[in-house]
């Protein structure tokens, strides 16, 4: 059995600024696990730029991005093992792993999840119609064009308004396909504003918000769809239907959390997130094992990924230290307005604590309010709230400290 | 005097700007940082767009390297930029950085990618 400090699982943007972290901090025996031949995971499709604004203060394109923390990796000397993937993790950290040597078995001190999530497919929505050549999920379609050269489609309707599907919009439309139509079930886009500027208004590419795909047609290729609009309950309203041609449908329909090796490692997993429940060091209920990116929680900027990665690698060589402390056991739980709060739990109660959060829906003027029963631990004030924009508040130290538990965010409208 | 709404992308944030143009000048409210201020000046006078895509590599099966324009280019130009990139080929080995094609549109297209 070979036998690492940390292991990593996921050399993409979490488990790559993990490593890093643990290493900086003192770590020096780190290994990165990746099913893929080279690091970056998915940022290696994401040739659009607009990442690395927050953490690197540059415009950069993800596999720019990527190699920013390759390069990071490299120089520390931290071992990766590539084309090899991971097949379970147990709750005393030992991982098994497969690879063209065969399998490999590695105990951990600590053990970081860093696995990224994967698309919804059309099964899980429960399209009518036909299955016919044509129907993609939006980051498959992107890898085919952007990684490998395809021309996917020529005429194209996207379902989902989430940022994949608005970058494959204008991708598409670069790649001299006509986009009919983006067609959003929600009443409002679940994408990033200036996604929906450059990638849609750019191309004069209607957005249809409340309306979905009923049904799909053709037999051997895609030859059109039925969109509809939905009522208040997300049916939809029949005299509405109306068939639109086209070769190509894209789904971009929401992102899940891969995290089957958690579930079998028998790491509590949160219902809302989808990921699995930590503390304010990203550990999960299982000591030793942290979790980090999109396994914990689907994000709509890498920055923030890189930077919750940091913490799980710090946490990681806490843990290994025996430096953790376990005194807080304060749970947070999520208010008005506020659909899930990251971390679930604050076990240190010595330092200012950071927590994530997303709103139920769009809000103008809000002010949100961290409170212990009545008591007003922090507040902040923004001009507009989203879901598709992750919200971070921070608690003080000084706060925390009388505090007894359960914690609650929540927001008011102003 | 001349109204225009728009929505600012320099960054996530997303800021909802307003810019009120008058014949020789363009005045910005709404914007949380200069960059915001200096974004909607340009897209009433000369909007511009980084164009990221990709070229294809000669020698190496299935595979393309990803591109990008090294400044930005005007908006209206944007599908001059890929037409040109749809023309040409690239040689491995590629170092991010490498300007694949001089002067399209009034910028150098430069790889994005490491292609080994």
């Amino acid at each position: 059995m070979l036998k690492y400090d940390i292991v990593i699982v996921g050399g993409g943007p979490a488990g790559m600024a993990a490593a890093v972290a643990a290493y900086d901090a003192g770590c020096k025996n780190v290994v990165i696990l990746d099913r893929e031949p080279q690091l970056g995971g998915i940022l290696m499709q994401c040739i659009h730029n607009g990442f690395g604004l927050h953490k690197l203060g540059r415009e950069l394109t993800g596999p720019e991005y990527a190699a920013v923390y390759e390069e990071k990796v490299r120089q520390r000397n931290i071992t990766v093992f590539a084309e090899t993937t991971v097949t379970s993790v147990s709750a005393n950290r030992i991982v098994t792993a497969q690879n063209r040597q065969g399998i490999l078995k590695i105990q951990a001190k600590a053990v970081i999840l860093a696995m990224g999530c994967r698309e919804r497919s059309r099964g899980a929505l429960n399209i009518c119609g036909s299955r016919p050549a044509g129907v993609y999920s939006a980051g498959t379609a992107q890898k085919l064009v952007n990684c490998m050269g395809y021309q996917v489609g020529k005429r194209v309707v996207i379902l989902g308004s989430g940022d994949i599907g608005l970058i494959m919009a204008r991708r598409m439309s670069y790649e001299g396909a006509k986009v009919e139509a983006v067609c959003e079930v929600m009443p409002y886009s679940g994408g990033l504003t200036r996604n929906i500027v450059q990638c849609l208004e750019d191309f004069d590419i209607p957005l249809y918000l409340s309306t979905t795909v009923v049904r799909i047609h053709g037999k051997k290729r895609l030859e059109g769809v039925t969109i509809a609009q939905v009522d208040e309950n997300r049916r939809p309203i029949e005299d509405t239907m109306r068939y639109i041609p086209c070769d190509t449908l894209l789904l971009s329909v929401g992102l899940i959390p891969e995290n089957e090796l958690t579930r079998a490692a028998g790491i509590p997993i949160d219902p809302v997130t989808n990921g699995a429940l930590v503390d304010e060091n990203c550990q999960t209920q299982c000591p030793g094992i942290f979790a980090c990116g999109n396994v914990l929680q689907v994000h709509d900027l890498v920055d923030y990924v890189s930077e919750e990665a940091e913490r799980a690698g710090l946490g990681a060589v806490k843990f290994i230290n025996s430096s953790l402390e376990k005194e807080g056991n304060i749970e947070t739980k999520p208010g008005y307005g506020v659909r899930y709060v990251i971390p679930q739990t604050i076990n240190c109660i010595n330092e200012d604590v950071s927590l994530f959060l997303r709103v139920t829906r769009p809000f103008g003027k809000v002010k949100f309010s961290v409170k212990d029963g009545d008591t007003v631990l922090a507040v902040s004030k923004k001009l507009k709230a989203a879901p598709g924009e992750m919200e971070k508040l921070t608690v003080k130290a000084e706060a925390l400290r009388n505090v007894t538990g359960p914690i609650t965010v929540s927001l008011e409208e102003l | 005097m001349m109204k225009k709404d728009m929505i600012c992308i320099i960054c996530p944030r997303g800021c909802s700007l307003t810019a009120d143009i008058s014949d020789d000048h363009v005045s910005v409210t709404g914007n949380a940082c200069l960059k915001g201020k200096e974004y909607a000046i340009n897209e009433c006078t000369n909007p511009v767009r980084t164009v990221t895509a990709t070229v294809r590599v000669s020698n190496r099966d299935n595979c393309m390297a990803s591109v990008k324009t090294a400044v930005p280019v005007a908006k209206d130009k944007m599908m001059d930029v890929m037409e040109a990139l749809r023309k040409i080929c690239v040689q491995a080995p590629v170092k991010i950085g490498d300007v694949v094609l001089q002067d399209v549109c009034g910028a150098s297209i430069v790889a994005t990618k490491d292609i080994r």
